[in-house]
């Protein structure tokens, strides 16, 4: 199933946040609404706020009149030094429970929930094994407040699951998260002039970058891929590792017993060690991240090169602080960009369709027109109106023709579908079995002939080797072209060479050949 | 809900999706540090096996040169030389040198020192979990010791006696791993380490595994514990046993007279290389 109306709970934190503007890069996404009790901490461009917490009453009415068909839940605290246990519990347990109670029902429209999760799942034990892998349960129970709210959240995420069979449930558990914008208590650890460790320790650290997190529920999001998955960069590193990678002095400040008394000491020095992460200074963890992997994600940071990123970011954070102005929500503002009827781009995107998306539909109107056979002779001078409205008629004409062939179609998919259904059952009868019949598919009648309403991208004419090429400037050509495998590269120089000739961009792909590929991914 | 989909998977796939090498890195991801290892190889390991304990290897060949194997050795002393000397014997005398991955007590991730210690030398806590992803994922060597802490606990008058396998869970991980197991008998590692008594006080006060009275340690210190005596090694590497079909490891029986008969094995071996002995100082 393809999500198009996501809803993101927790818009107002970071993750939140980020997951958003990151949905509003696809156009299949076609609606975004974040929930938040808070205003939004980023700013957003087409995803709707509605300042609503976790009450389930609210949110089933959001759900219900918003036709989500995607819960994404971004507002799992996994770091107990941001607020008190009790503040945590109710956000983490309640909350949860709340937002499921909203997705849940006969008539919900939701049929995808991504949960985001914490690897503080596991805990941190002596007899851990050194992988977690995602069908391992924890040796101990939880020990500290948060990891309790984590396990019951994701306890009452696979009775949602076992209870709602035909939604796709996704359990992503994170390990800890490092990057430039993104705050924790393991940043501000590592962004201590020395690194304290328990003495007599080297714990193993597995982490992984901002980016790769929101890009794993986006994954979530845009994929099927229920279940549960551990989501961690490739390489576990030892904590003295980390130290030799941010360039710190890795110094014993805790004793290893009566850690627990050093700790409150630190505190009062400014130094917050939570619980949770006491546990991973002493035992480390490190989780088995393949079967995402396997599921088809790809990570773009390994632990190794996140730390170094953070480091490089700790580095540079003292001279480029403040240069910046943080953004803040303003809720008249936002509602003006949105909906006023001054506003071009909206109202463009009111349409629900992009400048590009119209050329489409344009090209493939005139398609049509064409294969009904009606010559749509331009006329000189004042009949070409009278011409254009012929053509768009002809075009409604012929799109109604397809809509029939549609209609057809799918009646001849649905019968076939019963016949199989049919036979399926005649053989499971006499092989005795009683499984339940697999659902007719229903997605087969929408995988035929695309309906014509909808813009599709037609074949390029003329063997251009991008969309809609003839349409773009020299400069936005250079720029793709950076994006481009260098086949495609090959063809596309050919095709500027016997066309537009223009000289800036010829000399833009034959600098990227030159380099032996992509630029984009030469990067270190 | 995540048993069904998972099962989806297969396992098989996700041996591609193992983390490649990151040639910067010196610690690989279970923490073993070469450069600490090579050390140590270099310096106290390479004395010990040289020239204190002029260790005599039989069957090295029997040691696969390539895929996962389970090594598995009889075990003795109060800080035990044994494993270090086996590890130290195929980097020696194997034509293809791979590293021994050793598998040691939930105990020393929890003692400071050890904790820190044990990992970058090539301990890797005895966990099936671990076993399965060593053997199995990774096609390395593995040596365990079945019969645990009650082997190094054992008291001289004990000697070569071989103590309970287990639950005979070795079987079932080489089993899931499909990798051979190699059995191992080694001998004059009792004799250089002998424990003498176990004070029961004092293992409670210091929190450590067992506190062991052997002729250095404790009235020489913590180094007492390496004070070992110059017996002479032989290591005799057996011929492997190996597992093909698919789901021998379902039956508990099997598993059991499998972990009985490597046992037996492991204990004839050490009998008949004891009867051959002439002497414990100079074999």
């Amino acid at each position: 199933m393809h999500s198009k109306r996501v809803l993101v709970t927790g818009l107002s934190t970071y993750w939140g946040g980020r997951l958003a503007q990151a949905l509003e890069a696809f156009p299949e996404v076609e609606a975004i609404i974040g929930v938040a009790a808070d205003e939004p901490q980023v700013e957003l461009e087409r995803t709707e706020y509605v300042k609503v917490g976790a009450q389930h009453a609210l949110l089933r009415r959001v759900v219900e009149a918003a036709e989500i068909d995607t819960v994404v839940d971004t507002r799992l605290v996994v770091d107990s030094a941001t607020t008190s246990s009790a503040k945590a519990h109710e956000n983490n347990v309640i909350g949860t429970m709340n937002i499921l109670a909203a997705c849940s029902g006969a008539d919900s429209p939701v049929r995808k929930v991504v949960f985001k999760s914490s690897t503080h799942f596991y805990g941190c034990e002596q007899d851990d094994p050194a992988f977690f892998d995602e069908t391992m349960d924890r040796p101990h129970p939880p020990r500290t407040p948060i990891e309790r709210d984590i396990v019951e959240a994701e306890t009452s995420l696979s009775e949602f699951a076992v209870r709602n069979r035909e939604m796709s449930v996704t359990i992503l558990r994170f390990a800890n998260v490092l990057g430039p914008d993104v705050r924790t208590s393991h940043i501000k650890l590592l962004s201590l002039p020395v690194l304290p460790m328990i003495l007599g320790f080297d714990p193993r650290y597995q982490f992984v970058h901002e980016d790769d997190v929101v890009h794993a529920l986006e994954h979530a999001v845009r994929q099927d891929v229920p279940g549960v998955f551990n989501v961690a960069a490739d390489g576990v590193l030892a904590l003295s590792e980390v130290a030799g990678l941010l360039r710190k002095p890795y110094v014993p400040l805790l004793p290893p017993w009566g850690t627990g008394l050093a700790t409150a000491a630190l505190r009062r020095i400014g130094v917050d060690i939570p619980p949770e992460m006491l546990a991973q200074l002493r035992f480390g963890r490190g989780v088995d991240n393949r079967r995402y992997k396997a599921a088809g994600f790809r990570y773009q940071h390994t632990s190794r090169e996140t730390v170094l990123g953070l480091g490089e970011h700790l580095r540079l954070e003292p001279i480029v602080r403040g240069a910046q102005e943080p953004y803040r929500y303003e809720r008249e503002v936002e509602e003006f960009l949105r909906w006023s009827p001054h506003v071009r781009q909206a109202r463009e995107r009111g349409s629900g369709l992009s400048r590009d998306q119209v050329v489409e539909l344009q090209r493939l109107l005139a398609g049509y027109a064409e294969t009904a056979g009606i010559e749509a002779e331009v006329a000189p001078g004042g009949d070409r109106l009278a011409a254009a409205e012929e053509r768009a008629l002809a075009a409604e004409r012929a799109a109604a023709e397809a809509m029939e062939r549609v209609a057809e179609a799918e009646q001849r998919a649905a019968e076939a579908a019963a016949r199989a259904s049919r036979a399926e059952r005649r053989a499971d009868a006499a092989a005795g079995r009683s499984e339940p019949e697999p659902e007719p598919s229903e997605a087969q009648p929408e995988q035929g002939p695309a309906s014509p309403a909808e813009p599709r991208p037609a074949a390029p004419p003329s063997g251009a080797p991008l969309d809609h090429y003839d349409d773009l400037a020299a400069e936005e050509v250079i720029a793709l072209v950076a994006s481009l495998d260098p086949a495609d590269l090959q063809v596309l120089h050919d095709y500027e060479r016997r066309h537009a000739n223009r000289a800036g961009v010829i000399g833009a792909i034959e600098s990227v050949l030159a380099r032996g590929g992509t630029p984009a991914l030469d990067r270190p | 809900m995540p048993a069904d989909h998972q099962a989806l998977v297969p396992t098989e796939d996700l041996k591609q999706h193992l983390a490649g090498l990151e040639p910067e890195r010196r610690l690989t991801d279970w923490g073993r540090s070469e450069r600490v290892e090579g050390l140590l190889d270099r310096t106290a390991t390479e004395f010990f096996y040289r020239y204190w304990f002029r260790a005599e290897v039989e069957g090295i060949e029997n040691v696969p040169a390539a895929g996962g194997a389970l090594l598995v050795a009889n075990h003795s002393g109060a800080l035990p030389p044994d494993a270090a000397m086996i590890a130290k014997a195929i980097r020696e005398e194997h034509p293809n040198p791979r590293p021994l991955n050793i598998t040691v007590e939930h105990f020393f991730k929890g003692y400071p020192g050890f904790s820190m210690l044990i990992p970058k030398i090539g301990g890797v806590p005895a966990h099936p979990a671990n076993v399965q992803r060593l053997l199995y994922d990774e096609e390395q060597l593995v040596l365990v010791f079945p019969e645990g802490r009650k082997a190094t606990e054992k008291l001289y008058k004990d000697r070569y006696r071989l103590r309970r396998f287990g639950r005979g869970g070795f079987v079932e991980a080489a089993m899931r791993a499909r990798a051979p197991i190699v059995p191992v008998c080694v001998v004059g590692a009792e004799e250089a380490a002998p424990v003498f008594a176990q004070v029961g006080l004092m293992k409670r006060l210091t929190g450590l595994l067992y506190f062991p009275i052997t002729p250095t340690f404790p009235h020489l210190g913590l180094l007492g514990m390496l004070g070992y005596l110059p017996a002479k090694f032989k290591i005799r590497f057996l011929e492997p046993v190996s597992f093909d079909e698919n789901g021998l490891n379902r039956d508990k029986g099997l598993v059991q007279t499998l972990a009985h008969d490597i046992r037996a094995r492991i204990q004839e071996e050490l009998w008949d290389m004891l009867g051959k002995r002439r002497s414990v100082w100079f074999g």
